[in-house]
C-alpha cells in the first residue's frame, strides 16, 4: 500500500477508534446495543444484497425489480406460513415463489436484452411499479406480519446489554450461513466455477460446452430466492407492507455500490458499513441518520467507483 | 404527394388531439362535489376507509342534497402536499366541482387551505385533516372544518395519564406536522399539572427499525408516550416487546386505531391496556354512534370490523356539506356566501357527539379517552374511559396563554425537569 | 434516420462522407446504446448562419409555432395552466436528462435534484410563508442567484459522478438525488422540512402578472423553445460534436487532444442551467416546495419522461413530457381510480419493451414503414430507424 493510501486509511480509521472509545465510556449499554442492532441489521442486508450482487455481477443484469421480488415472497410466504402455520415453511414458500418469478423474468426481459444496461435498468423499474401496484390491489395496504416459533422470538440475556430480542440473533446467524454456503457454493463447487466463468468469458464457456444460458437462469433464480428468501426473514423482524420494496432496492443498491459489485465478500462489507453507519446514525444522530448512509455511499463512490472490492467490468 | 400524404396524417392527428382536449360537457341538476383522499402509498388504507366515510354519508341523504343529485368524483394523493394541491387543482378547474372535500393527512391540509385562498368560489371542507395550522394560522374565510384537529384530540390524555402514576414519559413520535400538534395537546395539560417528558425520540417518517430508539429509552421513565401511525406503529409495538420491553404505553390518535388494531399477524396482546384519545371511540354507547356503525357494517362488506377514525371524520364533515346544501336549498350563488353562512350555523348530534364550528371555521368537540381492550370473539378494540366535552383549539388553556406558547414544533412545548 | 435524410446525405458532393453508414459490426459502447444519435447531416456547412436556419424550416415548424400561440385562445384555462405550463417545466428538466444522457453518455437521475436546488433556493432567497427563513429578496435577483447556485450544484455532482459510467452513475446520481431528499426532509433551519415553502408567487413584471394561466404559459413555452433551440445548436457546435466523441470512443478522444473531464463537467453545467430553469418554473407553477416533491419517485418519473419521449432528438423530452401530465391527470378517469399507477407503469413498460427509443423511435418506425410501403423499395430495410 502507498504511504498515501496509508494516511488516508489512518484519517479514517483514527477518528472511529476515538468515537468509539468515547461512546463505551459515555454509556457501555447504549453503545454495545447499537453496535449489536448495527451487525444485525447488517446481516438482513446483507441477505437481500446478497442476491442482487449475484445477478449483477455474474450475468450484468440491472435487476431493478429486486425489490419487487423481496416483497412477493413475502407475501406468497406469509400466505404460506398462514394456510400451514409453520414459520419454516413460509420462508421456504418466499424462496421457492421468488425463484420462479425469477426465472420467469429472466426468460422474457433479460435474454432478450443481454448488454443492454439502460434498457434493462428502464424495464425492471417499469416492472417494480406494475408489480407493486398488482400487490397493493391484491394483498391491500394493511400491514402483515409473521408468526414464527415462540423461541425465535422472545428475548435473549446477554452480558452488559441485558435484554436483546433472540429473533436479530437467528437472523445474524441465517445471513452467516447464506454467506458462507454462497461462497462455497461459488469458490469450491463446479457450479460455482462455471458461473464465475460465464461471468469472465461468456463466449469460452460456451465454446467448451456448457449450456450456459440454464447456469445463467439457475444464478437469477438463486439471487432472485435470496430476495424472497430475505423478504420473508425480513417481514418477520420489521413488518411487511406496501413500500418495503423501494426501501430494500435502495438499500440493496447502497449496499452493492459500496461493497463492489459481484463480489459476496464486498456485499458483506457493504452491508456491515452501511448497517452500522444507519444503526449508530439513529442512536447518536436521529435528525440525520437517514442522510449518512446515502454519503457513505457518495463518498465510496467517489474515491472507489467500483465499490471497496469490485471487479473491473 | 408523401409530403403532403405526412402532413395531412399529422394534421389529423394534431386536430384530434385538439378535440380531445377541449373536455366534455356533464348532465344538468348534478352538483359535483370533490372528494380527496390518499389512495396511495402507505396511507392508502386509512384513505379507502375515509371514501367509504363519505360514501356513507351520501348514502344516507338518499343520492341527493338541496334538491340536486350529488356526483362524488374522487382524486388522490399521496400524502405529499403538492399531489393533494395538484389533484384538487384538477378537481376545481378540470372537474369543475362547487365543493371540494378532503384532504386526508396534515401538511396536505395546510397546502389544500392555501390553494383555497385563491379559489375564492369554491367552498372547501376538510376530510381528516388535523394540523393546528391549518385555520389557526392565516386561516382561509373558505375552508371549513368540522372535526377537531390534532391536538385538540389529546387533550385530557395528560391527566389521564397523571391519574395511572405516569409522571415521567419519554416521546416517541414521527418528525412531521401532525405528531407535533399531538404533541402538543398533550404536553399542555400534562406540563402545567406536574408530568415530565424526560426526551423526544423524533424519527423520520417510515422508519423501520426501532432498535436504536428503543435502546436509548431512559430506565427510570413510567410510561413511553407514541405518537406513530399506520406501520411505523406496528413495527414499533413488536420490536418494543421483543426487545423486552415492559413499560406501558400511552399512543396517539393513530398509534391504536383500527387500522393498527387490524393488522395481519398474532402479535396483538401486548398491546392490551394501551391509553389514547381521539375524537370518536370503537366503544362509544351512544344510540348514534351503534346506528352508525351499523350503517357502516350494512354498506361495506370489505371494510374493518368497526370504522375507523378516517371514516369517521369524513362523514362528519361530508354530512355537514350535504346538510348545508339541504339548508340553502342548494343555492350556491353570490359566490356560495348564503351555503357559507348555513355552513358556520351547522349544529348537528354526529355519531360521536355534537358537531359545530368556532369563529375560525374549526371544529369545537369531544374527545375520548379511551384503553385498549379484549372483546369476546379475541379482537381488540378501543373502551372509552373518559369523555372530555368542549375542546377548543386553546386546548384549555387561556387564550393568551396558548398564544404565548403557539403552534406545535419539535422543541414546544418541553417540560423535561 | 429516415429515407429522406438517407437520400439527402447520399447525394451530398461533400469529399468525405459525413454520414455513418454502418458498413462494420457496430461497436458496443456506442451504437447498442438506446440514446445513440446518429451524425447529423452537415451539407450546409459552407452557407451562412442565417441562410441555413431558413433553408432548414419546413412547413411542420411553422405549424408547430402556430399551433402554439394559439392553443391558449382555445383550450381551457386548466389545460393551459395544469397541462400544458406543466409539461413545458417538466419537458425543461427531461431535456437537461437527454442532454446528459444521450449526447454526454451519462444517465444522470440528479437532475430533478437540482431542479429542486433551484426552487428551495427562490423559496428561501424570495418570499413565502416561511417569514422566517425566507430573505425577500426581489424575484430577479432570486433567480439569477438560485441559478447560479444550481449550476455550480450541478458541476459538483457531476464532478462526483464523472469517474463512473454506465448502471454506477444511475446510482450514485439516484444516491445523491435521495440524500438531498432525506436532508431537506429533515433540516428545518433551512428546509422546513416536510412542509416545505408554500405561497411562493410568481413574480408580476411591469404590467404582467404572471400567476394569469396565459402569461406563465407563454412563458414556459418561451423558456421551452429557447432551451431546445440552444441544445439543437449546441449538439452541433464543436462542443456537442467533441460531447458526442467522448459518449462514442473517450479514450480516442483523449488521445486527440480534447480535455475529457472539462468537456463532461461543461456539459453537466448546462444540463444544470436547463434543470435549474425548469425547477423555477415548477415553483412558480406550483406555488409551493416540500421534500415530496424531490423524493424517488419524482427522481425516476424524469427518467420515465426522458425515455416515454425517446432520448435521441431534444422534442422528445416534450413529447415525454406532455404524455406523461396526460397521463397523470386523465389516467384515473379512465380506469379505477385507485389502479391508475398500474396504468403509467404498464404504459411505461410497454414503451420501453418494445420501443427502447420511446414514442419517437415508434414514429420512427412508422415513418419507415409508409415510406418504404410507398415507392421507395430500396431504402427498405437498408436502415432502421
Amino acid at each position: 500500500m502507498k504511504r498515501s493510501e496509508l494516511a488516508f486509511w489512518w484519517l479514517l480509521v483514527l477518528p472511529l477508534v476515538l468515537l468509539s472509545l468515547w461512546g463505551l465510556y459515555e454509556d457501555a449499554t447504549l453503545f454495545l446495543k447499537t453496535t449489536l442492532n448495527g451487525l444485525t441489521l447488517a446481516a438482513l442486508y446483507f441477505i437481500v444484497a446478497s442476491g442482487f450482487t449475484l445477478v449483477f455481477g455474474l450475468m450484468r443484469n440491472v435487476n431493478l425489480a429486486h425489490g419487487s421480488l423481496f416483497l412477493i415472497g413475502a407475501y406468497i410466504g406469509w400466505i404460506a406460513g398462514e394456510y400451514t402455520g409453520s414459520w419454516l415453511l413460509a420462508v421456504l414458500a418466499g424462496f421457492i415463489s421468488a425463484a420462479i418469478i425469477g426465472v420467469l423474468i429472466q426468460i422474457i426481459v433479460f435474454r432478450r436484452m443481454q448488454g443492454e444496461d439502460l434498457r434493462q435498468t428502464l424495464v425492471t423499474i417499469g416492472l417494480s411499479i406494475v408489480l407493486a401496484d398488482l400487490m397493493l390491489w391484491y394483498f391491500g395496504g394493511e400491514i402483515y406480519t409473521f408468526d414464527p416459533p415462540a423461541w425465535i422470538y422472545g428475548t435473549t440475556s446477554l452480558p452488559i446489554i441485558e435484554k436483546f430480542p433472540t429473533y436479530r440473533l437467528i437472523v445474524l446467524c441465517i445471513s452467516i450461513v447464506i454467506g458462507l454456503g454462497l461462497w462455497t457454493v461459488l469458490t469450491r463447487t463446479r457450479i460455482g466455477m462455471m458461473i464465475r466463468a460465464g461471468v469472465d468469458d461468456r463466449g469460452m464457456l460456451s465454446a467448451s460446452g456448457v449450456n450456459v444460458q440454464r447456469i445463467f437462469a439457475l444464478t437469477f433464480a438463486l439471487g432472485a430466492g435470496l430476495a424472497g428468501l430475505a423478504g420473508v426473514v425480513g417481514g418477520t423482524a420489521l413488518s411487511i407492507s406496501p413500500g418495503e420494496d423501494t426501501r430494500y432496492l435502495l438499500a440493496s443498491l447502497v449496499v452493492v455500490i459500496v461493497g463492489g459489485m459481484g463480489s459476496v465478500p464486498g456485499a458483506a462489507i457493504g452491508a456491515l458499513l452501511i448497517g452500522l453507519a444507519e444503526q449508530f446514525g439513529q442512536a447518536y444522530a436521529p435528525t440525520y441518520s437517514v442522510v449518512f448512509t446515502f454519503v457513505i455511499m457518495i463518498i465510496a463512490l467517489a474515491f472507489r467507483p467500483r465499490g471497496v472490492l469490485g471487479k473491473a467490468i | 404527394m408523401q409530403l403532403s400524404k405526412r402532413t395531412l396524417t399529422r394534421t389529423v392527428i394534431s386536430a384530434a388531439i385538439l378535440a380531445a382536449t377541449t373536455g366534455f360537457a356533464f348532465a344538468e341538476g348534478t352538483l359535483k362535489v370533490g372528494l380527496l383522499s390518499i389512495l396511495e402509498g402507505p396511507f392508502a388504507v386509512p384513505g379507502q376507509d375515509g371514501i367509504r366515510g363519505a360514501e356513507l354519508a351520501l348514502k344516507q341523504k338518499g343520492g341527493t342534497a338541496g334538491g340536486m343529485k350529488i356526483q362524488l368524483i374522487s382524486g388522490s394523493s399521496d400524502g405529499n402536499p403538492d399531489k393533494a394541491v395538484a389533484a384538487t387543482r384538477k378537481l376545481v378547474e378540470q372537474d369543475k366541482v362547487q365543493v371540494m372535500i378532503g384532504p386526508l393527512s396534515g401538511d396536505e391540509g395546510i397546502a389544500v387551505k392555501n390553494y383555497a385562498k385563491t379559489q375564492a368560489g369554491i367552498t372547501f371542507i376538510n376530510g381528516s385533516s388535523g394540523a393546528q395550522a391549518a385555520t389557526l394560522n392565516d386561516p382561509s374565510t373558505n375552508f371549513f372544518r368540522f372535526n377537531t384537529e390534532g391536538a385538540q384530540w389529546m387533550v385530557g390524555l395528560g391527566d389521564h395519564a397523571l391519574s395511572k402514576g405516569y409522571k415521567k414519559m419519554f416521546l416517541i413520535a414521527e418528525d412531521y406536522g401532525f405528531p407535533y400538534s399531538q404533541v402538543q395537546g398533550f404536553m399542555a395539560s400534562y406540563c402545567a399539572k406536574g408530568g415530565k417528558v424526560l426526551d423526544k425520540a423524533w424519527v423520520p417518517l417510515g422508519t423501520k427499525d426501532y432498535a436504536s430508539v428503543i435502546a436509548k429509552i431512559p430506565k427510570d421513565v413510567d410510561a413511553l408516550l407514541v405518537v406513530l401511525g399506520g406501520s411505523d406503529a406496528v413495527n414499533f409495538l413488536t420490536q418494543y416487546e421483543q426487545a423486552g420491553g415492559t413499560k406501558p404505553m400511552v399512543g396517539g390518535s393513530i398509534t391504536v386505531d383500527q387500522t393498527v388494531l387490524n393488522y395481519k399477524g398474532k402479535r396483538r396482546e401486548s398491546l392490551v391496556g394501551t391509553a389514547s384519545a381521539g375524537p370518536m371511540a370503537d366503544s362509544l354507547d351512544t344510540a348514534e354512534w351503534k346506528k352508525f356503525v351499523a350503517d357502516y357494517k350494512a354498506n361495506f362488506k370489505d371494510g374493518f370490523p368497526s370504522p375507523s377514525l378516517f371514516a369517521y371524520l369524513y362523514y362528519i364533515n361530508t354530512k355537514a356539506a350535504l346538510d348545508g346544501l339541504d339548508a340553502v336549498k342548494g343555492d350556491l350563488s353570490g359566490g356560495q356566501k348564503k351555503y357559507r353562512e348555513a355552513l358556520q350555523k351547522t349544529k348537528f348530534v354526529g355519531p360521536a357527539g355534537e358537531v359545530v364550528i368556532d369563529a375560525n371555521r374549526n371544529g369545537v368537540g369531544p374527545t375520548y379517552i379511551t384503553e385498549v381492550t379484549k372483546a369476546a370473539d379475541g379482537s381488540l378494540f378501543n373502551k372509552v374511559v373518559k369523555t372530555v366535552p368542549n375542546i377548543t383549539q386553546t386546548l384549555g388553556l387561556p387564550e393568551a396563554e396558548f398564544k404565548k406558547m403557539g403552534l406545535g414544533t419539535r422543541d414546544i412545548p418541553d417540560c423535561r425537569k | 434516420m429516415s429515407a429522406a435524410q438517407w437520400r439527402r446525405a447520399m447525394n451530398t458532393q461533400l469529399p468525405r462522407a459525413q454520414v455513418s453508414v454502418v458498413t462494420q459490426a457496430p461497436d458496443r459502447s456506442a451504437t447498442s446504446f438506446p440514446g445513440y444519435i446518429p451524425t447529423q447531416d452537415l451539407s450546409n456547412q459552407n452557407k451562412s448562419w442565417l441562410s441555413r436556419a431558413w433553408s432548414n424550416i419546413r412547413i411542420r415548424h411553422c405549424l408547430v409555432l402556430l399551433g402554439l400561440f394559439i392553443y391558449p385562445l382555445i383550450a381551457s384555462p386548466f389545460f393551459t395552466y395544469q397541462i400544458a405550463a406543466q409539461s413545458m417545466a417538466l419537458g425543461l428538466i427531461a431535456l437537461s436528462l437527454t442532454f446528459l444522457g444521450g449526447y454526454g453518455g451519462m444517465v444522470s437521475l440528479s437532475q430533478m435534484t437540482v431542479a429542486g436546488v433551484s426552487g428551495y433556493l427562490i423559496a428561501i432567497f424570495g418570499t413565502s410563508s416561511m417569514t422566517a427563513i425566507s430573505l425577500g429578496w426581489p424575484w430577479w435577483l432570486a433567480v439569477i442567484f438560485s441559478i447560479l447556485i444550481s449550476i455550480v450544484f450541478a458541476t459538483l455532482v457531476g464532478w462526483l459522478s464523472i469517474r463512473t459510467e454506465g448502471i454506477h452513475t444511475i446510482m450514485i446520481t439516484l444516491a445523491i438525488g435521495v440524500a438531498f431528499f432525506y436532508l431537506t426532509q429533515q433540516n428545518y433551519v433551512l428546509f422546513n422540512g416536510f412542509q416545505g415553502f408554500s405561497k411562493i408567487g410568481s413574480p408580476t413584471v411591469g404590467d404582467v402578472d404572471f400567476k394569469d394561466p396565459n402569461a406563465f404559459y407563454f412563458l414556459s413555452v418561451g423558456c421551452a423553445l429557447l432551451s431546445y433551440w440552444s441544445v439543437k445548436y449546441l449538439v452541433r457546435a464543436p462542443f456537442g460534436m467533441a460531447l458526442q466523441g467522448i459518449r462514442d470512443n473517450p479514450r480516442r478522444m483523449n488521445s486527440l487532444g480534447f480535455n475529457i473531464t472539462a468537456h463532461r463537467l461543461a456539459a453537466h453545467a448546462f444540463a444544470g442551467l436547463l434543470a435549474s430553469v425548469g425547477g423555477i418554473l415548477l415553483i412558480w407553477y406550483n406555488n409551493r416546495i416540500s421534500p415530496g416533491s424531490i423524493n424517488t419517485g419524482a427522481l425516476i418519473n424524469i427518467l420515465v419522461i426522458a425515455v416515454l419521449g425517446g432520448m435521441k432528438h431534444p422534442i422528445g423530452a416534450f413529447i415525454g413530457a406532455i404524455t406523461f401530465v396526460l397521463l397523470q391527470n386523465f389516467a384515473i378517469d379512465l380506469v379505477d381510480r385507485q389502479r391508475f399507477n398500474l396504468v403509467i407503469g404498464s404504459v411505461f413498460l410497454l414503451i420501453v419493451f418494445f420501443s427502447p427509443d420511446g414514442l419517437l423511435g415508434l414514429w420512427q418506425k412508422l415513418r419507415v414503414r409508409w415510406a418504404s410501403s410507398g415507392r421507395d423499395e430500396r431504402i427498405q430495410g437498408s436502415r432502421r430507424a
